[in-house]
């Protein structure tokens, strides 16, 4: 991590900046939807690159295996079965990090340097500061980071961080063979996906497009959708994900707020001990009742 | 003090236990929440062996203050039901911060008091609902149960804090109070003085 | 590849993996490249992207081809040449063909035999006894001078251009959409979108693989499509061809090598049993030309013969022993994996070696080889991995429940590396030749392949020394010259493969140049001699390793004409020539068809450009030499005469387990199925009927898997863990089937359980007039591996073999289905 330790522009639970003089440009991993056939390389390139591995399952009646994201399956194909106008199409996409530009995870989590985000944009789990509290699934509006039964650290894509650091693309984009996973600054991501869209929209698919979610800032995953009016028929992918209102105010202004006032409090029993004293017995009344 | 034979026994030696250990329960409960509530506070995490360590006792510790409190709600629940004059006393509650008296007489527990007893328990019952929801080790909520059990958490406890500052502050600013807890007793004039209603019954005085 | 020879004269994929990018429309059909074939598949995507090419799939199922394809249509399992023969009728009625390319380039203006008919499902000269045909009358009308007869007007009745209009006639749309089941528009917008790259500047590549080839008529199925391009003017051009995508990496090496039973290296024949002089075995293979300035290339087959037979037996082949004829087997029958499993199903096969073949898993009807194998003595198992043919003998519950006491047949494991482990060239579909270096050494006793071959075969020559033997003289004069004798490199076979000049080998034209010394490597296949002066092999890899050094090895990915056809990267045969008979990429007279695609073109004086060409380099167009010069006609054929064995024309007949049980094309009930198809006796007796088992099955791959290999592999087993079979909801509907229970299948050799996927990417079909549900049966799992144990899927297959290549029908049978 010593090459990537210059380039951190936020990290989680920390008040204070975060090493980042050095700027590099942000880049993008590029989905293209379109041209993926679900062959699965690039989850087989993914549990060997990170040399996770995951448990033999049982097929429950699809193609998707493992069925779900796990904390060794750091991404997953999804198909989707859909009659469409033009007969039946059967959509695939590849779950996983969405590497968001307002990264949900990161402002949930409350261990310090447990996630970082680099200049480039990737969005990376330090999982020896992870305190397995798991609060990053719960700010994620994705739906990604899976905590491990085996450790509980929670795991998700790195966007191969390692290898990106040193020029590499990801694993994933390697294995790719037929050129649907694209690697590249997000700049020439976009344009490469200007291409695609254009394509896409000769052979009658008016509604193709990027999805670049604004509602958090953008991602440096990106897809090319043949219906990017209907992100939700590719196995549910979020219309307009964003941080969830409950976690913005779970995790924002509300918590210096309250803090101070639990201060405060205490601070008005001091000054109101100061001030009156205390709520003492009167002495005549002590007295009577002595007596007795 | 202590020994004075005419002293009222305010609290059972079972009932000041199960206090304390209530207060033990909220005390780690509010340390490790803390840490984990602002980066400010995440140091608090090295009193319970790291943050890993902080996250495995937060919810054990959460479990036994429910079991705990439920025994004490079981024996003060009806000591502490809410009646008119315990509104009209706190009606009075401004004057008594501000001068110290003189306020309407009172039971064994004072509308302050009742009324913390609800809140607490009110609380309580959130933060152990939210955070079962929270708990990732056993469940798996969905998202959107989730978000709404952490943002109940989080508000419940910065809540149930005030109110123990409130509480803690209330026994220390009313000398003998400490010590009914401590002790179990109370003088016969500390009893008649705040609780004058509760002393009558105690000592079979007529107002 | 027993019908693209019959068809352009070389049974291989024409083109290449990069050129498919070059295409303006794919068709992907009796193949699933997306799935099976998921590397080579990014030109179809790279064609998309930059060619802006279409992609069309039909396919029983939606496949992950269908994915992205931009039209699917559906079809019944084992109807392709009733949906083929439909295009061919569609673009032959509407005339959408490639006029000048079909009438100078093929056989259309040939005329056949008058002998030769087809009545009511039958060719002329059946036999129904032997299920085979009199193939006499199969054949072109020759005139006087040795030369095929032709009418260039095309009107005269005999006229293979008539002939293929007639028979095709009744492939009307109406009747493919009762045969296969696919509505007739979108039949029609199929054979539209094919129709449209029969003018000059369009191609259309078509890519298949095994869900042609395994069928009772698989060859036929490919010779449809392989008469579809000819019609379309699609053959010898950038982005076009018929393009076999093989299963294996080196499935093309194997044929190439001659691993056929029949077969001898490149593609030279084995004589059969009654071809007992040596003269007349090479007349028979090097045929005169058919038509005037052809160039006949097998005419040169003595001198692949002669240098083969050096490269064997060196100095013990002589002319005088007519280079040791007499030490070839000579055939019977054929003696594929079929047949050899009959023959030790029936007691007569003793040991049996079986090297990189996991025979259980993958022939048909595993109980019948499961027997089989238990009737050995003994079995010797090359492999790198404990396969279900190693252990088939043990008992594994319901997946493999037999009684080892029972089993006497003595196992030997002989642990192999894998390919990874070994250097050595792999050939691709493309005909590429590529070397490759290893990445490990062998683990634990492991040896590569060839080291355990070496070993055998020194221990068999010292005992065929030591104590004679039955015709020991082809083993103990094997020439063996490795500086090894018990490891062979990879280096030394490649080297004997490419050939070598024995003596100084002058220039033909000029007797006093020396072109190579003796014991150099020869430069390719034109400088092999007959007279006994060069070595070689394997005739097609000549040049494969020259005196500069292993072309194989190249890796120069430069491509100057910007086509893909990058010369310097490895070595394609024949001769480097990366696109076959790319001399029809240009019209009559030498200009390209296409200019904006040009590969070859005459400049005057000789043929060149960004490909070898696959011609007589200096034949002057005026001369008029055809382009598919391993044909003696010089030109492509339609009729194939008599190189198939069921047929001159494909014709639609239903799979051996049909589940309409008639022919909607005929009304014989002889030719209901491939009246050709080759059934052993008693294999007849095990076929099920539709009235007991309903619905129409195939089997599959999966991408998650590469045949029984890979459930061996952690990450593949995670991927793909469990065996399952796919129905249509309606079928689940019917039968209370849930997704992901799990259901029994049923067919009349046996039965296996497996989960139930049911999906709309099969839907009922409604066939000559009734719903039929297909049910797809993907195949890799078995009871060894790392993947959750499963049934060997051929414990349903029918034992059935296609006409020509013997290969088995798994791709199309009968099956019933319960919830389990």
């Amino acid at each position: 991590m010593a090459l990537q330790s210059l380039d951190i522009v936020r990290r989680s639970a920390t008040t204070t900046p975060s090493p980042s003089v050095r700027r590099m440009p942000e880049v993008a991993k590029l989905i293209d939807v379109s041209t993926c056939i679900g062959c699965k390389a690039c989850q087989a390139a993914c549990m060997e690159w990170n040399d996770v591995r995951d448990d033999v399952g049982t097929t429950g009646g699809v193609y998707d295996n493992p069925p779900d994201l796990t904390a060794a399956s750091w991404t997953v194909m999804r198909f989707s079965e859909r009659r469409g106008g033009g007969g039946l199409e059967w959509l695939i996409r590849k779950d996983g990090c969405m590497h968001c530009q307002e990264p949900g995870c990161l402002k949930a989590c409350p261990a310090p340097g447990a996630i970082v985000q680099y200049a480039n944009g990737i969005v990376d789990f330090h999982e020896e500061n992870c305190i397995g509290c798991g609060y990053c699934i719960t700010g994620c509006p994705f739906d990604i980071p899976r905590l491990s039964e085996k450790d509980g650290k929670v795991y998700k894509c790195t966007l191969c961080s390692d290898r990106v650091a040193v020029g590499l693309e990801p694993a994933c984009i390697k294995a790719c063979p037929t050129g649907a996973l694209q690697f590249g600054t997000k700049e020439q991501m976009r344009e490469y996906a200007a291409e695609r869209i254009s394509d896409l929209k000769a052979r009658g698919f008016a509604k193709a497009g990027l999805y670049d979610p604004a509602g958090v800032g953008g991602t440096h995953v990106m897809y090319v959708l043949h219906y990017a009016d209907q992100p939700g028929l590719y196995n549910g992918l979020a219309a307009d994900p964003r941080i969830d209102p409950m976690v913005s105010l779970w995790k924002g202004v509300t918590k210096p707020i309250a803090l101070a006032a639990m201060g405060a409090g205490i601070l008005g029993c001091v000054l109101h001990y100061v001030t009156k004293g205390p709520n003492d017995v009167p002495d005549e009344a002590g007295r009577e009742e002595g007596r007795k | 003090m202590t020994g004075n034979p005419n002293d009222l026994q305010r609290f059972t030696a079972w009932e000041r236990g199960n206090h304390w250990l209530v207060a033990i329960c909220f005390i780690l409960l509010a340390l490790s929440g803390l840490a984990l509530f602002h980066p400010a506070l995440w140091p608090l995490t090295q009193l319970f062996g790291g943050g890993v360590w902080l996250r495995i006792l937060h919810p054990f510790v959460g479990i036994l203050i429910a079991v705990l409190f439920v025994s004490m709600f079981a024996r003060f629940r009806t000591l502490n039901l809410m009646s008119g004059s315990d509104w009209e006393w706190l009606k009075h509650v401004p004057e008594m911060v501000g001068s110290g008296g003189p306020m309407p007489p009172q039971g064994k527990f004072n509308g302050g008091q009742k009324l913390l007893f609800w809140a607490l328990g009110i609380c309580l019952l959130l933060l152990l609902l939210s955070g079962l929801v929270m708990w990732r080790a056993y469940f798996h909520p969905p998202a959107a149960l989730a978000r709404i059990a952490s943002l109940t958490h989080a508000a419940s406890g910065a809540v149930m804090i005030g109110l123990i500052i409130v509480h803690i502050y209330a026994a220390i600013w009313t000398p003998g109070a400490l010590r009914a807890m401590l002790y179990g007793t109370v003088s016969r004039a500390w009893a008649k003085h705040h609780h004058e209603l509760w002393f009558n019954q105690m000592t079979g005085s007529r107002p | 590849m027993a019908s693209l020879a019959p068809t352009y004269g070389r049974g291989a994929m024409t083109n290449h993996w990069v050129d498919i990018r070059n295409a303006d429309l794919v068709l992907i059909m009796g193949g699933n490249a997306a799935e099976a074939h998921p590397c080579g598949f990014k030109w179809v995507i790279e064609a998309k992207k930059h060619n802006r090419a279409k992609l069309i799939v039909v396919d029983p199922r939606f496949t992950r081809s269908a994915s992205v394809a931009d039209y699917y249509a559906p079809l019944r399992v084992g109807t392709d040449i009733a949906f083929l023969g439909g295009v061919i009728n569609h673009l032959l009625t509407q005339d959408r063909i490639h006029h000048e390319y079909v009438k100078a380039y093929t056989d259309f203006t040939f005329l056949v035999d008058e002998g030769f008919s087809f009545e009511n499902g039958l060719f002329s000269g059946y036999n129904a006894e032997t299920h085979t045909y009199d193939r006499s009358s199969w054949h072109y009308q020759l005139g006087a001078d040795g030369y095929v007869k032709n009418d260039p007007t095309l009107r005269h009745p005999r006229c293979v251009y008539q002939l293929l209009k007639k028979h095709y006639s009744r492939y009307t749309p109406e009747m493919v959409e009762k045969v296969c089941g696919t509505p007739k528009e979108q039949f029609i917008k199929v054979a539209e979108m094919i129709a449209s790259t029969a003018v000059p500047d369009r191609t259309m590549t078509v890519l298949y693989a095994l869900g042609w080839t395994q069928h009772s008529l698989g060859s036929q199925i490919i010779r449809t499509a392989a008469m579809i391009q000819l019609l379309l003017g699609n053959i010898g051009m950038a982005g076009g061809g018929m393009n076999a995508l093989r299963g294996h990496s080196n499935i093309q090496g194997l044929t190439d090598l001659g691993l056929l039973s029949d077969l001898l290296p490149g593609y030279l024949t084995l004589p059969g049993e009654k071809e007992t002089d040596y003269g007349a075995y090479i007349k028979k293979r090097a045929p005169r030309p058919l038509r005037p300035n052809q160039l006949s290339y097998w005419q040169n087959y003595e001198k692949f013969h002669v240098s083969l037979m050096k490269a064997w037996f060196g100095d013990a082949a002589a002319k005088t022993n007519n280079w040791c004829f007499d030490w070839l087997p000579k055939m019977d029958k054929p003696h594929d994996v079929l047949q050899v499993f009959e023959d030790m199903h029936q007691g007569r096969i003793n040991g049996y070696l079986c090297q990189g073949f996991n025979a259980l898993a993958a022939f048909p009807n595993k109980a019948k080889l499961g027997t089989a194998l238990a009737r050995l003595k003994f079995l010797v198992v090359m492999d790198p991995l404990a396969t279900e043919t190693s252990e088939f003998w043990r008992n594994f519950g319901p997946y493999n429940d037999v009684d080892p006491a029972k089993i006497r047949t003595t196992v030997f494991n002989l642990p192999c590396g894998c390919f990874a482990e070994e250097d050595g060239s792999l050939v691709n579909s493309g005909r590429w030749v590529q070397w490759h270096w290893k990445g490990a050494e062998p683990p634990g006793e492991a040896k590569v392949s060839t080291d355990i071959m070496a070993h055998i075969f020194v221990r068999l020559r010292e005992l065929y020394r030591a104590e004679g033997g039955a015709f020991p003289e082809p083993i103990l004069n094997l020439s063996w010259p490795y500086r090894i004798p018990v490891a062979p490199s990879s280096e030394e076979l490649a080297r004997e493969y490419s050939g070598k000049a024995l003596v100084d080998l002058s220039d033909p034209k000029d007797k006093t140049r020396i072109i190579r010394k003796a014991g150099e490597q020869l430069d390719g296949f034109a400088q092999l001699r007959d007279d006994g002066t060069t070595s070689c092999g394997c005739w097609l890899y000549c040049g494969s390793w020259t005196q500069a050094g292993n072309m194989m090895a190249r890796r120069d990915n430069s491509d100057p004409f910007g086509n893909g056809q990058t010369l310097g990267w490895a070595w394609a045969w024949p001769a480097n020539r990366r696109i076959q008979y790319n001399r029809a990429s240009c019209d009559p007279a030498g200009n390209p068809w296409n200019a904006k695609r040009r590969q070859i073109w005459w400049n005057g004086s000789a043929w060149g450009g960004s490909d070898v060409p696959d011609f007589k380099p200096d034949s002057d167009p005026a001369e008029g030499m055809g382009p598919f010069i391993m044909n003696p006609e010089g030109v492509a054929r339609f009729f194939a005469v008599d190189k198939m064995a069921d047929g001159p024309f494909p014709e639609h007949y239903e799979p051996l387990e049909s589940p309409i049980g008639v022919n909607p094309f005929n009304t014989n009930p002889l030719a209901v199925s491939n009246p050709a198809a080759r059934v052993f006796k008693g294999d007849r007796d095990a076929f099920g009927r539709a009235a007991e088992f309903p619905y129409a099955a195939t089997t599959y791959r999966l991408t998650e898997h590469f045949h029984f290999w890979t459930k061996h592999c952690r990450i593949n087993a995670v991927l793909q863990p469990e065996q399952f079979v796919e129905i249509d909801a309606v079928l689940a509907a019917e039968k209370n089937i849930r997704n992901g229970d799990r259901v029994t299948v049923r067919s009349k050799r046996g039965e296996i359980k497996a989960v139930a996927v049911v999906t709309e990417r099969l839907t009922p079909l409604t066939v000559n007039g009734r719903k039929l549900h297909q049910v797809g049966i993907p195949l890799h799992w078995g009871f060894k591996g790392a993947a959750r144990p499963g049934y060997l899927t051929n414990t349903l297959t029918p034992f059935v073999g296609d006409a020509n290549t013997q290969t088995p029908e798994f791709k199309s049978f009968l099956v019933n289905i319960e919830k389990a």
